[in-house]
């Protein structure tokens, strides 16, 4: 691990009008770690994660992502950022492989045939290449999105309930892909609703209550039940 | 070199898409062929009402189907969230708009194409000899009304009532490509040499210019609010 964070936010306030959403947060997360986000519907996790992205601009406050501020250089953020949100960013209408070949020539890659297949083949869709991906399940969509980062190789990872609407097969395979994007050096955040075996990537765990991040302990130590008890004793949904 | 590679990005997939899923062309070409049939009856056979109301309901029938064509422009980025895709792509984000831009002047052009076809079957109008002028104004005025028309289609992609303010928007923004391509259509089809419509074509071919640098400095900004 190195010493500078990968992520580093530090009073980060994003109010939607007179609704603070986000209001003093705080968070860092280095080179090989990876933090998950619990937090109640509403508690902002997707809107950090956002703003992490570059998709929002933080009202107040600092958000630096590979030491680059994500307000005021957002196009130095983003060849460092993977975003895996609700959406896939896939066209229906296209192959896996045109779908691969679009998001890097319009991230200015330069990929070679070759390239684009070990891409697809490293998250088993080597098969599927020519498939349009109207015929794809929601996990098989969601390993065409993780391709694009094969590719383009980004820092962080930003992901938002990536395990929701995967079979047992499917998280298995993910849960793998993210350990090896770990181990290579990339940083993490995850927002998540399990507090089960979709933990097991990350290294730590932060509750998000009231706008702020109310407790961030090392998730190694911790057991379904006992994150469980953590989050009913820190969140409004538990009191 | 890389803007260019990434602007024809953005061409090949929006063709691509469009050719296999054929939803704005089959529409378009619906939409035309009522039009025509409308055009039609309320005209009559009557040759000299034809040649008179002849450029504005070719300027008519294009502007309409660019209407609708142009609103769709960014309704496929919105499925599976391609939209934040886009934003999040590094680098200039004009390429992404002069990509979608000629995608919708070929798609344009490909249906205006059809509708003067059929203007001349149904009205029975020899248009060959002045094929060369109107492609011409055709081309001007189509990369006139695009170039507005893939801005405020960006501009309104996320607003509710995008399909009432997108016209809205665009139609008083259009008015001197319209006023050039109906004056210089009307000429052309007269049979009057180029020449002799060049202060319109200058119009059009200045309009052109100035909408695609408006739309070239302002995109980035568009897509990212």
């Amino acid at each position: 691990m190195t010493a500078d964070p990968l992520v580093r936010v530090t009073g980060l306030r994003k109010a939607f009008g007179a609704h603070r959403v986000l209001d003093g947060l705080a968070l860092e997360v280095r080179a090989g770690e990876a933090v998950a986000l619990l937090g109640a519907n509403g508690a902002g996790k997707t809107t950090l994660l956002k703003i992490l992205a570059t998709l929002m601009r933080p009202t107040r406050g600092t958000v630096l992502v590979a030491g680059h501020d994500c307000a005021r250089e957002p196009e130095r953020v983003r060849p460092h950022v993977g975003l895996i949100g609700h959406g896939s960013h896939v066209y229906e209408d296209l192959t896996a492989l045109e779908n691969l070949k679009f998001w890097t020539a319009l991230a200015g890659l330069r990929a070679a045939p070759a390239e684009l297949a070990g891409a697809l083949a490293a998250v088993e869709l080597d098969r599927l290449a020519g498939e349009r991906v109207r015929t794809f399940s929601a996990g098989m969509k969601r390993r065409l999105s993780l391709a694009r980062f094969v590719l383009a190789r980004p820092r962080v990872l930003l992901l938002d309930e990536p395990f929701a609407g995967l079979d047992q097969r499917a998280k298995k395979w993910l849960e793998e892909h993210l350990e090896a994007f770990k181990a290579r050096g990339g940083a993490m955040v995850m927002a998540t609703h399990s507090f089960g075996r979709e933990l097991a990537v990350a290294d730590r765990i932060a509750i998000l209550s009231g706008g702020a991040i109310v407790l961030d302990t090392p998730r190694a130590s911790l057991g379904p039940d006992a994150i469980a008890r953590l989050y009913r004793l820190h969140t409004e949904e538990g009191a | 070199m890389i803007f260019a590679r990434r602007a024809w990005s953005v061409v090949w997939k929006d063709l691509l898409v469009e050719r296999r899923s054929k939803e704005t062309l089959n529409a378009l070409a619906f939409f035309s062929l009522l039009l025509l049939f409308v055009f039609q009856f309320a005209l009559g056979p009557d040759r000299e009402r034809l040649a008179a109301a002849l450029p504005g309901l070719l300027w008519l029938g294009f502007v309409l189907a660019g209407l609708l064509g142009l609103g769709r422009t960014f309704v496929l980025e919105r499925e599976n969230d391609c939209w934040e895709g886009l934003i999040l792509a590094p680098g200039d984000k004009s390429a992404i708009y002069v990509g979608k831009l000629a995608a919708n002047v070929t798609l344009m052009l490909v249906v205006e194409g059809l509708i003067l076809l059929l203007f001349a079957v149904f009205f029975n109008v020899d248009l060959a000899p002045a094929l060369t002028g109107l492609a011409l104004v055709m081309i001007l005025g189509t990369v006139g009304l695009a170039a507005v028309g893939t801005l405020f289609a960006a501009m309104t992609a996320q607003v509710r009532a995008r399909e009432l303010l997108f016209p809205v928007l665009l139609l008083p923004v259009q008015v001197p490509v319209l006023l050039g391509t109906v004056k210089a259509t009307e000429a052309v089809l007269l049979g009057e040499p180029l020449g002799a419509v060049g202060h319109w074509l200058g119009l059009l071919a200045a309009a052109d210019v100035i909408y695609i640098v408006t739309g070239l400095l302002t995109f980035d900004f568009l897509l990212e609010s």
